[in-house]
């Protein structure tokens, strides 16, 4: 069932009234997920993580949502908006031209509550790829200079390097949401970050770790990962350059 | 066998498909639609060794590569160590059921069993 409130601040001149709907859910209460709908005054730089904390702060205090940075930087605030995954902090009400904002939880995660998810099967298939640079030497032992790479070299992963694991490729994937022992696009972009890594030995390793039946071979490329990314990463690319590691077109 | 081996065979098998079954369209171009279909015309493809050769590798590697994709559709579906055995196993007994019964029908023809 839906409710409706209506903000009753002073409107500026170049504010916007928007209905922002709410996804509540609560796993140890509810069965099902219900609707609430505020009347918003949004500016034209209102995000909607912004609109969410104004319901919080006038209406609703128990609306639950995940965030901290409001810049994305940190990855807390993935969430669906007007049904794509988006980060709340990165977008603005007024880009999404519409005069109803519905804000759901990220697909294929396990709600908390509302707005907010469980991450530990992202950061369990992070970890699995193991996310750092392999190698018997180090940079920070004495008598040892640091790793140098060319800016070819580092222009084969940079992009790659920028995944703020908020989890809005694996809210976008289609295989992530029928398969719930896929290793997920954001650990293949992450297992292709270190792989093209010229300074790490651990190819092999990590190639072996995903070649399995849940792994690599059931991403479809829908490219829907690479769609909702904020930060530009393209885990679809870097997904087809892992497999022409395995099928020998890379080394 | 590791997942990267299948999906290579998978891969291959897809390709050599296509070559083989461009190959037997153009040589069912050779005769009219209804013709082709016709019971003597049938045995007499199957009789004439390359060509029931050929059908033999096609069935083979359509086998291959499309009881490989239903296990994977199917691995996709529903997850649990007992399921994902029993499709594995399944599909591979499924496979070699049919290639043992069209490859039946091949040579008990091609040997003028039939």
């Amino acid at each position: 069932m839906a409710q409706s409130y209506e903000i009753d601040e002073k409107k500026s001149l170049t504010s916007k009234v928007v209905t922002l709907r709410i996804a509540r859910f609560n796993p140890e209460k509810d069965s099902d997920t219900k609707f609430m709908e505020f009347i918003v005054n949004v500016e034209k730089w209102t995000t909607v993580l912004e609109a969410i904390l104004d319901v919080k702060q006038h209406f609703d205090h128990s609306v639950a949502v995940r965030y901290s940075c409001r810049q994305a930087t940190c990855g807390s605030c993935g969430m669906v908006i007007n049904g794509k995954p988006r980060l709340a902090c990165f977008t603005k009400v007024s880009e999404l031209q519409s005069e109803v904002v519905t804000v759901e939880p990220m697909h294929n995660f396990p709600i908390i509550r509302d707005l907010t998810v469980r991450f530990d099967r992202l950061f369990n298939t992070h970890h699995k790829v193991k996310p750092y640079l392999i190698r018997d030497d180090s940079e920070i032992t004495s008598n040892t200079k640091e790793f140098l790479q060319s800016p070819e070299e580092l222009e084969q992963f940079i992009q790659f390097s920028n995944c703020i694991k908020c989890g809005l490729c694996n809210s976008a994937c289609p295989t992530m949401a029928t398969d719930s022992s896929f290793v997920g696009p954001q650990a293949l972009a992450q297992a292709y970050r270190y792989v093209a890594d010229s300074r790490d030995k651990g190819k092999d390793t990590r190639l072996k770790i995903i070649d399995e039946s849940h792994g690599i071979w059931r991403c479809h490329f829908a490219g829907s990962c690479s769609q909702v990314c904020p930060k530009g990463v393209d885990p679809a690319m870097g997904i087809q350059l892992l497999r022409g590691y395995m099928l020998g077109f890379r080394s | 066998m590791r997942e990267s081996h299948i999906m290579k065979i998978h891969y291959g098998t897809a390709l050599a498909a296509i070559g083989l079954v461009a190959v037997h369209i153009l040589m069912r171009l050779t005769q009219g639609f209804a013709e082709s279909l016709e019971y003597e015309s049938v045995i007499a493809n199957y009789r004439f060794l390359p060509y029931a050769g050929l059908l033999e590798i096609i069935l083979i590697l359509l086998s291959i590569h499309g009881f490989n994709g239903l296990r994977v559709i199917l691995l996709e579906l529903k997850q649990g160590q007992t399921y994902e055995k029993a499709v594995s196993y399944g599909c591979i007994a499924a496979m070699i059921a049919l290639i043992a019964y069209g490859s039946r029908t091949i040579f008990m023809t091609n040997m003028g069993l039939m």
